[in-house]
């Protein structure tokens, strides 16, 4: 039974003040808030276990590689890998995107093509564009449409046989659209490319299948699924990931050092150089399981709840416009109102204790689509509620009031 | 003429009238309505401050040995914020700016009222009216 009072109560900092009055954490597409469960986890390992993994004959190592190679378990268990070794443990989601755009680099045939579309977060932007600077190969991008929808008839257009990768995200960090990455992944293999999957904005909604997908690579963060921030995912298929050059040298990757020659030793730690982040990756297992103990059912029909509330009371005040209307999307409302800067809304709603996020949401090329400098997103989680939601409404409504 | 110090005495005061969040931004956006705006002209890329959310525009042009700051935003509390900053620091000698601190801007509650990235337009602001001033100096020198 879904009782968000009682899952509220596992969320130290949704009972804190800010500017006097009580907090209302509208930003979890940014990040979302810890549980004491996941909270536990981080001050349990500092308390008992803290010690380096993989290399310690002694107790306390063995306990931590134990529990740190159980998350990669949990976490390969969540998310439907065929093996545990195809879950690399990063620092988030930019990083695994840069190892994957990094070790292309060596892969690249002259006149490969990379399509791209046109609603990314610039962290799956830059690191492709940096590889096209490397390689000499074209970046395509897919349109979007006014709905804040991608245009499927141009990805069509733009496939061929120079295609060699294609990235996009799950869901639009901007906008909350759902993209149809089944298809994307289909249609992308017909040609013989590889795709990659950015589900940081997904997975804190939607629990994806990756053998059902069949996706090449998918990447994401923790600290979006009620984890901590410094560590994240990059899924590769097995077969894939053991072409890809290591990304960084360092200890733990290697099988065999000599001045002469290194040898690297499989996955996954081939692409996991020093001491990882150990009680980041052990907290990802544990917010994984938090998840799944509310169950993404649950929060699915709840956030969607919350979404359907908010879009109808938010479209009630004069002059405000929702950007990205898609028929699929998760529970993210961008908007502006009319005639006034998010920043100034952003700012007045901030002394009312609401967090909201302002700004262009590091993804510019949506922005200048629309032609507008930025907007206000209310990003929803499942520990939110349609009184929290009223809260926003009616601070909205001084803010109009003030600055109009 | 009032010195920079001076000028932001009579700014700490004014907004000690005030006792809540609501009157101090009603204020500042009271004072953005009253921004010596930069012409049209000098609204160029070259003039627009970086590490603002907003967008703000600073032009200085020298009169009588005294810089004359005119600038504008397209958000209504960044205006009200660089017109406090003009009202403090336009048509004052660049020496006498060099020379100024900018602890007034604490006192005056701002600071704790703006979040990190919206103080580094704030820092940025300083620093673009500063570096007029260190421009217009070597010019006197």
């Amino acid at each position: 039974m879904f009782d968000v009072n009682k899952i509220r109560s596992d969320f130290p900092i949704l009972s804190r003040q800010v500017n006097g009055q009580p907090l209302i954490y509208f930003d979890n597409a940014a990040t979302s808030q810890t549980p004491n469960q996941v909270i536990d986890v981080i001050t349990d390992y500092y308390k008992r276990l803290n010690s380096n993994i993989h290399r310690g004959v002694h107790k306390l190592s063995q306990e931590a590689t134990e529990a740190y190679e159980g998350a990669r378990k949990t976490i390969k268990e969540h998310f439907n890998a065929a093996h545990a070794h195809e879950i690399i443990l990063t620092a988030g989601t930019t990083e695994s995107i840069n190892l994957v755009a990094s070790g292309y680099t060596s892969l690249m045939k002259t006149g490969d093509e990379l399509i791209i579309s046109a609603l990314e977060h610039h962290s799956n932007i830059v690191p492709w564009q940096m590889l096209c600077e490397r390689t000499g190969a074209q970046l395509r991008v897919i349109p979007m449409t006014q709905l804040g929808t991608l245009d499927m008839d141009v990805f069509e257009s733009l496939l061929s046989d120079k295609t060699r990768l294609v990235f996009v995200n799950h869901v639009s960090n901007a906008l909350g659209t759902v993209n149809p990455i089944e298809e994307i992944i289909t249609k992308a293999h017909a040609v013989g490319a590889e795709v990659l999957i950015d589900g940081a904005q997904a997975c804190p909604h939607i629990k994806p299948d990756l053998l059902d997908l069949d996706v090449d690579y998918y990447v994401t963060s923790a600290h979006k699924i009620c984890g901590p921030t410094g560590v994240g995912m990059l899924y590769g298929k097995e077969n894939l990931l053991n072409k890809l050059p290591p990304y960084q040298g360092g200890g733990e990757m290697i099988a065999t050092v000599t001045f002469e020659k290194t040898t690297y030793t499989g996955l996954p730690h081939k692409f996991e150089a020093g001491t990882p982040n150990i009680s980041g990756g052990i907290a990802f297992g544990a917010a994984l399981d938090y998840m799944n103990s509310i169950g993404y059912g649950a929060i699915a029909s709840y956030e969607a709840e919350l979404l359907d509330y908010a879009t109808t009371v938010l479209k009630e005040l004069p002059g405000l416009k929702i950007y990205g209307e898609a028929p699929e999307k998760t529970a993210v409302i961008s908007f502006n109102v009319k005639g006034i800067h998010p920043y100034d809304i952003g700012s007045i709603l901030d002394q009312m204790g609401i967090a909201v996020r302002t700004g262009h949401h590091c993804a510019q090329p949506i922005m200048d689509y629309f032609e507008i400098p930025g907007t206000i997103r209310a990003s929803f989680s499942f520990y939110n509620t349609k009184e929290e939601i009223d809260r926003l409404i009616e601070g909205l409504r001084k803010a109009m009031a003030m600055l109009q | 003429m009032e010195t920079i110090a001076e000028r932001q005495q009579e700014v700490i005061e004014e907004f000690s009238l005030f006792d809540d969040w609501m009157q101090r931004y009603e204020h500042m956006i009271d004072l953005g309505k009253s921004l010596p705006l930069i012409s049209e002209e000098h609204k160029t890329e070259d003039n627009i401050i970086k590490g603002c959310q907003s967008k703000v525009w600073v032009y200085a042009s020298l009169e009588a040995d005294q810089l004359v700051f005119t600038a504008d935003s397209d958000a209504i509390i960044t205006k009200g914020i660089i017109a406090i900053l003009i009202r403090v620091f336009s048509n004052q000698p660049p020496k006498a700016i060099l020379d100024a601190d900018t602890d007034f801007i604490d006192k005056i509650g701002l600071k704790e009222h703006l979040s990190p990235t919206r103080a580094n337009g704030l820092v940025s602001m300083i620093k673009q009216i500063k570096m007029y001033a260190v421009a217009y100096q070597t010019q006197l020198n």
